[in-house]
C-alpha cells in the first residue's frame, strides 16, 4: 500500500460499514423468510390440535383437549399407531439383519462385478420405486396370499429399502480393518463369535442409522399399506389419517391435526433417543 | 520349532507370492523375514498363521503338521501391523479376549490380563480404550494380548513400522529383551534391514517369493551371498563395481587389486565393498580408486563421502565412510571437500567378489 492510497480510503469511512449492514440485514431477512416458510407448518401442528375450530391457517387457538377425546372415540385411530409400530419394528429388524449380512459378505468377499452389482441394485431401487411397480407387487402379493397381512407390507417396504441400506452399510464395513477379524481368527474365534464380538459392535452406529432410517421410512409410507391392506384394523397411522374426512368429503381438521401430532411424536422421540445414544457417527475405525 | 517345506502360494490372478520355499526356525529363536515390499514375506507370515492357505507344501509347528488347520488351532499369536486392537473394548477386555474365546471364567481371565499388563507397564491403563492410548502403548497392549494366550510361537507383522522414529528404537530394545525373557519362538516381518539385524537371532532375506540367504545378522552383513543381499543389507548401500581379472590382478574402476582365490584370468566379476570398509587417502595409491569428491554427507560421528571415479571402463560413484576423528580430516580440516581429489582405498579382507551375481568363496 502506498501513502497515496491511505487518505483516499479514509475519506469515505461510512461506506463500507453501510454496505456491510445492508448485506447483514438482507441475509437475516432471507434466512428468516426461509425459516418461517418451513416453521409455519410445524407451528400449525403445535397449535391446531388444541384449537376448537382449526382451519388451515395458523391463528391464536381457542384452547381445548376435545380433539384428543374425539380421537379416543374412534376405534381405529390408536390401534393404527400400534400397527405402525409393529410394521416399522419388523421392517427395521428385517432390513438391519439382511443388509448387515449382505454388506459384510460384499465387503469381505471378492466377487467379479461386485461394484457393478451394487450400483445396479441402487439404480433399480431408486428408479423402479414402489409406486411404479405397484401393479406387479399387488399381483405377486395376491398369489402369495400376502394381501391384507402385515407380513406383505413389511416385505414389500423392506425390499425397497434394502439396496440403499446394503450400500450404506458396505461403506461402514469397508472402513473397518480386516485385521480386527483376522486377529480374532488367530485367537480361535469362530465366524459367529467374530460377528457378535467384533463386527457388530464396531459398526453399531451404522446399524443404528439404518434402523432409524427404516423405521422413519416405514412409518411414513402410505401407498403400499393403503393398497395391500383391506381391514382398517390392520392399517397403520399413515393410512388411517387419510380416512379422517366427513361424509361430504371435507377434511376433519380438528381430528387430522390432533392425530398428526400423535403420529409424528414417536418418530421424533426415536430420533432424539438414538441421536443421544449413538450420535449417528462412526467412531470405530482407527485413522492414523 | 517351525518348519516349512516346498511352500508355494499362487494368488488368483497368477501372482506367485511364495515359490517352493523351505525354512527351519528353531525353538526359542527370534527370526526375521526381511525383504523389499512385494517379496512375499508378509504372505509367508500369514501362511504360518493360517490366514492364507498354501497352494502346495507343508507347515509344521512343533511336531504337528498344521497345513490344513484353521488359524485358531495352530497355537500361535499374531501381532498385526496396525495392532488390530478392538476399538470398543477397554485394555483389559482386549488383553483377555483370547482367554474369553477359550472360555476361561471372567474373574480368572481378568486377573491374568492384569498380571500380563503389569509386566508390560500397562497397569495404569486397564480402563482405557485403544483410541485413548499412544502408539507405543497400543503396541504393548497388542503384545500383552499375544502373551496372555501363551502360544507356541509369536508372529509379528512389521511390529515397529507404526511408531515414530524415536519410539522405534526404544521398542526395538524392549521387544528383544521381552523375547529373551519369554524364550518363545518368534517370527517377525520387516522391510527395514536395520531392524532385522538389530533384533533377530537369524535373518532370512527374501526376494520374489524365495529365500535368498539365511544366516545370523553378522553372516548376512559380512558375507551377503548375492549382489541382491549385498545391496539390500547395510544402512549405506554397498559399492558394487564391475571388474575383470587380468594379468594376475583384479582390475576395478582404474585400480589394480589383489586377486582372491578361485578366479581365472579374463573373468568378469562384481566387486562389492561397503563404504564402512573403505578408507579415504589424500595421496595416490595403485590399489585405490582415484576420483573427485562430489558430495560430503554428515552422519554425525562420521561423514559419507561420494567420489566420482573416472576410469577406462566407465564412470562410477564410490562411497566411503570417514570417521570424524580418523583419517586425514583431522590434520587438514578442509579435506575432504567437494571438488577435491581423493583415493578410495578398500580394506581388502572385507571386500567381496561376485561372479554371475553369486558370492565367490575361496
Amino acid at each position: 500500500m502506498t501513502a497515496r492510497d491511505l487518505p483516499a480510503r479514509a475519506g469515505r469511512p461510512g461506506d463500507g460499514r453501510v454496505r456491510h449492514s445492508v448485506a447483514a440485514i438482507g441475509r437475516a431477512t432471507f434466512l428468516a423468510a426461509v425459516t418461517g416458510f418451513f416453521a409455519l407448518p410445524m407451528l400449525w401442528l403445535a397449535s391446531a390440535p388444541f384449537d376448537a375450530h382449526p382451519t388451515i391457517t395458523t391463528s391464536v387457538p381457542e384452547l381445548t383437549l376435545a380433539n384428543f377425546r374425539a380421537l379416543l372415540a374412534n376405534p381405529y385411530l390408536l390401534s393404527s399407531l400400534g400397527n405402525s409400530v409393529l410394521q416399522a419394528a419388523a421392517g427395521a429388524v428385517l432390513v438391519v439383519t439382511l443388509a448387515a449380512t449382505a454388506a459384510y459378505a460384499l465387503s469381505r468377499v471378492r466377487i467379479p462385478g461386485r461394484d457393478a452389482l451394487l450400483y445396479l441394485l441402487l439404480l433399480l431401487s431408486s428408479v423402479v420405486t414402489g409406486t411404479a411397480a405397484m401393479v406387479p407387487i399387488f399381483e405377486l402379493a395376491t398369489r402369495l396370499n400376502l394381501i391384507d397381512t402385515h407380513l406383505g407390507v413389511v416385505l414389500t417396504l423392506s425390499g425397497g429399502l434394502l439396496p440403499a441400506a446394503i450400500f450404506i452399510l458396505k461403506d461402514f464395513m469397508d472402513g473397518t480393518p480386516t485385521s480386527y477379524e483376522e486377529s480374532a481368527r488367530v485367537f480361535g474365534a469362530r465366524p459367529l463369535q467374530i460377528l457378535w464380538h467384533i463386527v457388530v459392535p464396531v459398526i453399531r452406529p451404522g446399524l443404528a442409522t439404518i434402523a432409524v432410517w427404516t423405521v422413519a421410512s416405514v412409518w411414513g409410507s402410505f401407498l403400499t399399506p393403503f393398497i395391500l391392506l383391506r381391514d382398517p384394523a390392520k392399517a397403520p397411522g399413515a393410512v388411517i389419517l387419510y380416512t379422517l374426512y366427513t361424509e361430504g368429503g371435507a377434511p376433519r381438521l380438528d381430528l387430522i391435526s390432533a392425530f398428526s401430532l400423535l403420529y409424528s411424536l414417536p418418530v421424533v422421540l426415536m430420533y432424539l433417543f438414538v441421536s443421544r445414544k449413538y450420535g449417528f457417527r462412526f467412531h470405530g475405525g482407527i485413522k492414523r | 520349532m517351525i518348519s516349512l517345506h516346498g511352500l508355494t502360494k499362487v494368488f488368483p490372478g497368477g501372482v506367485r507370492a511364495l515359490d517352493s520355499l523351505d525354512l527351519e526356525i528353531a525353538d526359542g529363536e527370534f527370526f526375521a523375514l526381511l525383504g523389499p515390499s512385494g517379496c512375499g514375506k508378509t504372505t509367508l507370515l500369514r501362511t504360518i498363521a493360517g490366514l492364507e492357505t498354501p497352494t502346495s507344501g507343508t507347515v509344521t509347528i512343533g511336531a504337528a503338521d498344521v497345513t490344513s488347520l484353521p488359524p485358531g488351532r495352530r497355537d500361535v499369536a499374531m501381532v498385526f501391523q496396525d495392532y488390530a486392537l478392538f476399538p470398543h473394548m477397554d485394555v483389559t477386555a482386549n488383553i483377555s479376549y483370547p482367554l474369553r474365546i477359550k472360555k476361561v471364567p471372567r474373574a480368572e481371565r481378568e486377573a491374568r490380563a492384569a498380571e500380563v499388563a503389569a509386566r508390560l507397564g500397562l497397569a495404569e491403563l486397564l480402563e482405557r480404550r485403544p483410541g485413548q492410548l499412544s502408539g507405543g502403548q497400543q503396541q504393548r497392549v497388542a503384545l500383552a494380548r499375544a502373551i496372555a494366550c501363551h502360544p507356541a510361537a509369536f508372529l509379528f507383522d512389521e511390529p515397529l513400522s507404526n511408531l515414530d522414529a524415536r519410539m522405534r528404537l526404544e521398542a526395538r530394545t524392549f521387544l528383544k529383551r521381552l523375547q529373551r525373557e519369554l524364550a518363545v519362538t518368534t517370527v517377525f516381518v520387516t522391510h527395514d534391514q536395520g531392524e532385522a539385524l538389530a533384533m533377530a537371532d537369524r535373518v532370512a532375506v527374501m526376494s520374489a517369493g524365495r529365500i535368498v540367504q539365511v544366516g545370523t545378522p553378522a553372516e548376512v552383513f559380512r558375507r551377503p551371498s548375492t549382489t541382491f543381499v549385498a545391496s539390500f543389507i547395510g544402512s549405506t548401500p554397498m559399492n558394487l563395481l564391475p571388474g575383470v581379472v587380468r594379468d594376475g590382478a583384479l582390475r576395478v574402476a582404474g585400480g589394480a587389486l589383489p586377486l582372491p582365490a578361485g578366479l581365472a584370468d579374463g573373468e568378469e566379476v562384481v566387486y562389492g565393498l561397503r563404504p564402512e570398509y573403505t578408507d579415504l587417502s589424500p595421496s595416490p595409491r595403485p590399489d585405490a580408486f582415484a576420483g573427485q569428491v562430489s558430495v560430503v554427507e554428515n552422519l554425525g560421528t562420521s561423514s559419507l563421502v561420494t567420489l566420482e571415479v573416472t576410469s577406462p571402463d566407465g564412470d562410477h560413484l564410490v562411497q566411503a565412510v570417514v570417521p570424524e576423528d580418523d583419517g586425514p580430516g583431522r590434520d587438514a580440516p578442509a579435506w575432504p571437500v567437494a571438488g577435491g581429489a581423493a583415493w578410495a582405498v578398500p580394506r581388502h579382507p572385507r571386500a567381496l567378489v561376485y561372479r554371475d551375481g553369486a558370492l565367490v568363496t575361496a
